[in-house]
């Protein structure tokens, strides 16, 4: 039981991570009804500038680890962003209206390029740092378990509320928002009613991109290393959890982020550590198997 | 080009500078932001695990003198080829000839390569590239059913080429079975796996279906990974036994097949029997699939990929004709996998990675999806471009996928060309509007 509590808590700050990541796959998913695979690779970039970031920062001399951490997260938010609307912008924009394979081809040579310049310009070798919030909390102690809590998973958990409660409203309350609730519905019809379609559609994956970032810095406090690779793996679970939730419901891809957590952490923890992957792919098939609409999602009405 | 012709305009409008220079700024200052960090700055991990950075301002600047001077040559060249949707006609006479000569590529690619062994006997590394390229062109072709004829985005054909390397090399080393039995239950293997992997995805379209088989393919890479005991797991299968000329070993040996012809035994010999083995198969490929596609089977894969409600409003059953599909083109890319081993005498989970799908399809998109020469042309391009860049290993995926990007904006359909249906109307019908019009389906 303790075990399991254990797991619980880890898995519910991996899954918090692949929420944010998967936020931006159901995104862009419902207003161009693309996937875009070279979301994966925006979070890789997104904990690569973090870590560069913070290097700099603590070469500075800057100590008040708080501080560090929120420059670091508004500095990845707002580059990781810009590299969300660049990608958009040469490589999804000019394909609008090609026929239906292209952007996923696209994005399938940007996902490349992405990994591949961030080898090329970093290194293939993985970057550690050190661990940058440090302690933690003893939740429970018997029979010589332990169930702890660490700091690392708090900040993770309350930035990602905070962050989706920010998100939520931006979308909910704003004009942005309601373009883009807008462009999803009827990009034609939002046109005609004087909405910036392209800009709403390069606003939402700047949101997307910033969100990946958050997560990418997230992975970096959680894990504490960074590679070129990263992005491939938890691009796909991100998108199985996008799936999962119901792709186009911004709720169900939190909801599906951290049941893959879950299950994931669960399966590694009770079954076996190197099919953990294998897990979250087939968890991938078979929820598009009987579930094709995912958890909360609005089923598809075909049109002729 | 999709887009009706418009009135071509005058194309020489004189380029206002102001604007270019602005856009281009615009440009660099946005690659500023982006490379700042990332180019601009090199971290790695110091000699005692402590991360250290230097910084590379030299680089940075050159990339963003790059863009800058990038954005303004491509800016000129805008003004210069006139708006978008501008449609630069071939002249009549310049088609004939090139139609002629499209006519002549094909035999002219094949008798060549059927010589390449005869002109290229004593340079071993052409060889080895040829055979390359020819699994290549094989891998596309087998694609090429899928994706080309059905319409069926699949990233996890590498799947079906891992399954069909494994079934050989497990089956000759465990129990012995020659070449010629194991290459049919390789290819038998991987269409069933095709199968398996069809019937889930029946009802998946597009983008869904394109990443499942990508999940596929990764779960088959992971438990070839992971099952050590069945498959060496990372280390791979070794001592792959090499194929045999139909029980004629090609052995320095007795009973090899230079001692049996009385000539001198030479290493070339295999190099040359796999050369004209690979070329088989891949002739064999393209047999198939060119036969396939007059028979109805074939006619309903390119229903399909034309449109698939209509595919099911014309009585054609989607299930069947989305699983022969996979199962057809699996069972080619079983064969080259059991060519794969058997070539290279060693196979690891390394060899069918995402990378390795991703390039078949994009010779397979390069082709023009459906054009059988375009493929073979595309496989040749991509895999002499890869050994070209050989030296830059580290830039090589990069451009790759440039390439691709770069590829999918200025010729969406394929720079060889596209394969249309095989059936069409000879002449354009005036359909009323009213029978198109949305909304009403």
């Amino acid at each position: 039981m303790d075990y399991f509590a254990q797991q619980l808590i880890n898995g519910l700050v991996l899954g918090s991570i692949y929420g944010l990541i998967a936020i931006g796959y159901t995104m862009v998913y419902g207003i161009v009804g693309m996937i875009n695979f070279a979301h994966g690779d925006i979070f890789m970039i997104g904990g690569f500038i973090a870590l560069i970031t913070f290097l700099i920062l603590v070469s500075l001399g800057l100590t008040a680890v708080p501080l560090i951490l929120l420059i670091v997260l508004l500095v990845s938010m707002a580059i990781t962003g810009l590299y969300g609307w660049t990608v958009e912008r040469i490589a999804y924009r000019p394909l609008r209206h090609s026929f239906r394979l292209a952007p996923m081809l696209s994005a399938i040579g940007m996902s490349f390029v992405l990994s591949n310049y961030s080898q090329v310009a970093q290194g293939a070798r993985v970057k550690p740092v050190p661990p940058i919030i440090t302690g933690g909390y003893t939740l429970l102690e018997r029979n010589n378990f332990v169930v702890r809590l660490s700091n690392v998973q708090v900040v993770v958990v309350i930035t990602t509320v905070v962050l989706l409660a920010i998100f939520t409203w931006l979308v909910a309350r704003t004009r942005l928002g309601r373009d883009m609730r807008a462009c999803e519905q009827d990009q034609t019809m939002a046109a005609l009613l004087g909405v910036d379609v392209d800009r709403t559609i390069s606003m939402t994956f700047v949101i997307g991109a910033a969100l990946a970032a958050v997560a990418g810095m997230m992975y970096l406090l959680y894990y504490g290393l960074v590679d070129f690779y990263m992005g491939f793996v938890a691009g796909i679970k991100a998108f199985t959890a996008a799936v999962l939730g119901g792709i186009g419901s911004l709720p169900g891809a939190m909801l599906g982020g951290l049941l893959i957590g879950l299950i994931e952490t669960m399966w590694s923890a009770y079954f076996s550590v190197e099919y953990k992957d294998v897990a979250a792919f087939s968890i991938l098939i078979v929820v598009l198997i009987f579930l094709p609409t995912g958890l909360l999602g609005r089923p598809e009405v075909e049109k002729v | 080009m999709t887009l009706p012709a418009s009135e071509p305009k005058p194309a020489t409008r004189a380029p206002d500078l102001v604007f270019i220079l602005k856009k281009s700024a615009i440009s660099a200052f946005i690659a500023l932001v982006l490379f700042s960090l990332m180019i601009g700055i090199r971290t790695e991990a110091g000699p005692t695990g402590q991360l250290i950075y230097w910084t590379r301002f030299d680089d940075l600047a050159a990339i963003v003198a790059a863009v800058f001077g990038g954005s303004i040559v491509i800016e000129l060249l805008r003004a210069w080829w006139g708006p978008a949707g501008t449609i630069n006609v071939v002249p009549p006479s310049l088609q004939g000839s090139l139609a002629i000569a499209g006519r002549l590529v094909a035999p002219a690619l094949l008798i060549f390569t059927l010589l390449v062994p005869v002109i290229f006997y004593h340079q071993r590394y052409i060889l080895d590239l040829g055979i390359l390229v020819l699994t290549y062109v094989m891998l596309g072709w087998g694609l090429n059913v899928v994706v080309g004829l059905a319409g069926l985005l699949d990233l996890g054909y590498v799947a079906f080429y891992a399954v069909g390397a494994y079934s050989y090399a497990l089956l000759a080393t465990h129990f012995g079975l020659s070449f010629w039995i194991c290459l049919p239950l390789a290819g038998i293997l991987a269409s069933l796996w095709g199968v398996m992997l069809g019937f889930p995805v029946l009802r998946l379209r597009g983008d869904y279906l394109a990443i499942v088989t990508l999940a596929f393919g990764e779960i088959i890479r992971l438990v070839i990974i992971n099952w050590q005991s069945l498959t060496g797991g990372p280390n791979g299968v070794s001592s792959i036994p090499r194929p045999s000329l139909f029980g004629i070993p090609l052995t320095p040996g007795d009973d090899g097949l230079a001692a049996r012809l009385g000539i001198e035994f030479s290493p070339t010999h295999r190099i040359v029997f796999l050369f004209y083995l690979i070329l088989a198969l891949a002739l064999l490929t393209n047999w198939v699939t060119i036969r396939l596609r007059r028979l109805p089977i074939g006619r309903a894969w390119e229903a399909l990929r034309e449109d698939e409600v209509a595919c099911r409003a014309l009585g054609i059953n989607t299930t069947t004709t989305k699983l022969t599909a996979f199962a057809t083109g699996a069972l080619f890319g079983g064969f080259a996998g059991a060519f794969f081993a058997t070539r290279q005498g060693f196979i690891s989970p390394e060899s069918f990675t995402f990378n390795e799908s991703a390039l078949v399809l994009a010779i397979v998109v390069l082709g023009g999806m459906g054009s059988q020469l375009g493929v073979a042309l595309a496989a040749l391009t991509m895999i002499g471009g890869f050994e070209l860049f050989r030296g830059l290993e580290q830039f090589r995926m990069l451009v790759f996928g440039l390439a691709m990007v770069l590829l999918m904006i200025w010729r969406p359909r394929g720079i060889i060309g596209h394969r249309a249906p095989t059936v069409y109307l000879k002449q354009a019908q005036a359909i009323s509007s009213d029978l198109v019009k949305e909304g009403h389906g």
